[in-house]
């Protein structure tokens, strides 16, 4: 397969949640480039994370369309009521929240896409109910 | 005869519940013994009123929405399966005003058909545009397509055909054909619609350019962030192959064509064709230095025609009805249609395909009904986050691509972000300067570094110390990026930085109120 390097990172990520550096040296060495390249090329992509996160993953759109219907409502919504930073990296939250730049659902912004599934109209509620469900309690 | 209700499985509708309403309406007819084939189809793209769940009946397919899981029991007790009137009763989906004022060239299909049912395409008339093409021959098609008058609907707008031609007369024992569906911008959701919605039409649009230029394999490249678009194109592209109309002899016409979809990783830049060959190719989205063009090096070296999803997808539409026909849609070098994307701060967001040509207003008032907030209108984004930041008192501005140049904008892929009054435009200007930070790939200089000192100079800017100094010296980076750089996100950044305190200036003179105070 030519070009191989983004469809294995892929599924390393879906395996494993993260790109481990123990892998670094062995991608190198399958695709027959340099560990600087392998390593140049996880580092260059926002999808590829260097270390695991735990619980649920929601993906928070902040562009110009979400922003637009109060997505960074959304954020300081999340800090102050559930201690919750956007891409910070903290341990046993039940929730793992990050940015991106757009998610194509910007008719019904503001959008989200939790562990894959896309999410629309997000509002204070909605991330209320999820980030509960993420706890595995009920409010 | 079983009764045939159709609900969209676009991520947008299953965003806001489209399964669960597919589930109840299934459950609800099993409990009443009511026969109900149920077919999931792509979005109509009238967002606001998915979960949208249409009913063939005797007089059309008629519509209810938007729909709640909850409301299925409701729903049968009303009769819906004929017709019968229920709050959320739209009537004939095809007369519902925002649909029917369309001139939908690309998007006919999406929403009305089972994405994924060949006969459904079939049925609908389709391969006529491939059909004609392999008639046709190479020579003659990228003459159609030049005479189409059609330009690349990514944003840059050079004329697809001249690309097809150039790519065609190279001289190499492999060429490619690449579509770019990294669609990055914020406010657009067209290639993500048709990949969902009517995948055939862009493995029918890319087969066509691929005949025409001598390609015997092709790539499409989806962002990451479009899993449910990723999962229905490659599943289409199965059945394409299963059906010979990809592989070793498309259509039986003796010639190869293949097609493999590959998933992006969360870079904006991989937008840009450069980048986005390099990222195919494995390694880093960087950008290349052109010369040399990619329809001369492009993938691996080769000569390779690039073109976004809505570019691919208009010919088969101008091969089957002819160049002339699709030059009779648009107003002077802007012809066809383009589909727009209404977006953000609007009540009636959804997909408008037009002939080029109407106005801003049309789209944001007319179709989008203002505001979704009920505040005025303060600001309108057009062309994603490197568009211009339009003012209200610009709305009568006619979208093509020479009228927005004229108001030192941009077209881009068509989308249109609304922002009320509440927006702060000095925010916005700060967030262009952040976002280039984040997704330049960091070959050039005004790129890379540019983006940072512009976001410290607006802030600057807004803490108000020497703000006359800062502006000029914001104006003086806008204009080195502008030069400078090398592709178009560094060299567009300053559009909507420098519309937006054109523009918006008081936004930028604001002192802080708690400075004002101590």
């Amino acid at each position: 397969m030519p070009g191989a390097t983004l469809p294995i990172l892929h599924d390393l990520m879906e395996q494993f949640g993260y790109i481990d550096d123990a892998a670094i040296p062995l991608i190198a060495e399958a695709l027959s480039i340099s560990r600087a390249e392998a390593l140049g090329v996880v580092s260059f992509y926002h999808d590829f994370r260097r270390s695991p996160v735990s619980g649920r993953v929601l993906k928070l759109c902040r562009a110009e369309s979400c922003q637009a219907t109060g997505c960074e409502d959304l954020v300081s919504h999340l800090a102050v009521r559930h201690g919750v930073t956007v891409d910070g990296v903290e341990e046993g939250s039940g929730i793992h929240v990050e940015t991106v730049y757009c998610l194509g659902n910007c008719a019904l912004s503001p959008a989200g896409l939790l562990d894959g599934q896309p999410i629309g109209r997000l509002d204070r509620d909605r991330l209320d109910a999820i980030v509960a469900a993420a706890r595995g309690r009920t409010q | 005869m079983s009764a045939r209700v159709f609900i969209p499985a676009d991520s947008s509708a299953l965003s806001v519940g489209a399964d669960a309403v597919a589930g109840a309406i299934l459950a609800e007819a099993r409990r009443r013994s009511v026969e109900v084939e149920v077919v999931r189809t792509g979005s109509r793209g009238l967002f606001w009123l998915e979960p949208l769940v249409e009913v063939e009946t005797a007089a059309g397919r008629v519509g209810y929405g938007p729909v709640s899981s909850g409301e299925a029991a409701q729903l049968f007790d009303t009769d819906f399966l004929t017709g019968g009137a229920h709050p959320k009763a739209l009537g004939r989906v095809d007369a519902i005003p925002y649909l029917a004022r369309q001139q939908r060239l690309i998007f006919a299909r999406c929403g009305v058909t089972d994405p994924l049912s060949l006969d459904d395409y079939r049925h609908n008339g389709e391969f006529r545009g491939l059909e004609r093409a392999l008639r046709l021959g190479p020579k003659a098609t990228i003459e159609e397509v030049l005479a189409s008058g059609l330009r690349g609907r990514g944003g840059a707008g050079f004329p697809t055909g001249i690309k097809w031609r150039t790519t065609a007369g190279a001289d190499a024992d492999q060429k490619y054909v690449v579509c770019n569906a990294d669609e990055g911008d914020s406010g657009t959701f067209a290639d993500r619609m048709l990949m969902e919605g009517d995948p055939f039409l862009l493995i029918e649009g890319m087969t066509i350019a691929a005949l025409a230029i001598g390609a015997t394999q092709g790539y499409v490249y989806i962002r990451s962030e479009y899993p449910h678009a990723f999962s229905v194109f490659s599943r289409a592209i199965e059945r394409a192959r299963g059906a010979g109309l990809l592989g070793p002899s498309v259509l039986g016409s003796g010639r190869t064509f293949d097609l493999e979809a590959r998933l992006g990783a969360g870079a904006y830049i991989c937008g840009e064709e450069t980048s986005l060959l390099e990222s195919l190719e494995g390694k880093r989205g960087q950008i290349r230095v052109k010369p040399p063009l990619p329809a001369i090096a492009g993938l691996f070296g080769k000569p390779t025609v690039v073109n976004n999803v809505l570019s691919f997808a208009a010919t088969p539409w101008i091969l089957e009805h002819g160049a002339k026909a699709y030059a009779g849609y648009g107003v002077g070098r802007s012809l066809g249609s383009q589909p727009f994307q209404l977006a953000g701060n609007v009540r009636h967001g959804g997909l408008v395909e037009l002939a080029f040509g109407a106005t801003l207003r049309d789209l944001v008032e007319g179709f989008g009904g203002g505001t979704m907030t009920g505040r005025p209108i303060r600001a309108v984004q057009v062309g994603g986050p490197l568009g211009a930041y339009l003012p209200a008192s610009l709305l009568d501005t006619r979208l093509d691509y020479e009228s927005m140049a004229a108001v030192k904008g941009m077209l881009g892929h068509g989308g249109i972000v609304v922002f009320d009054d509440t927006v702060d435009m000095a925010r916005q200007a700060r967030f262009a300067f952040e976002f280039c930070a984040k997704e330049s790939c960091g070959k050039c200089t005004p790129c890379r570094i540019g983006s940072t000192r512009g976001v410290e100079t607006v802030e600057k800017i807004i803490a108000g110390r020497d703000r006359q100094k800062d502006v000029e010296l914001l104006r003086d980076l806008c204009e080195v990026m502008t030069d400078g750089s090398l592709c178009a996100l560094g060299g567009l950044t300053p559009l909507p930085v420098l519309s937006a305190l054109d523009h918006f200036g008081e936004d930028f003179a604001k002192t802080p109120a708690r400075v004002a105070a101590e």
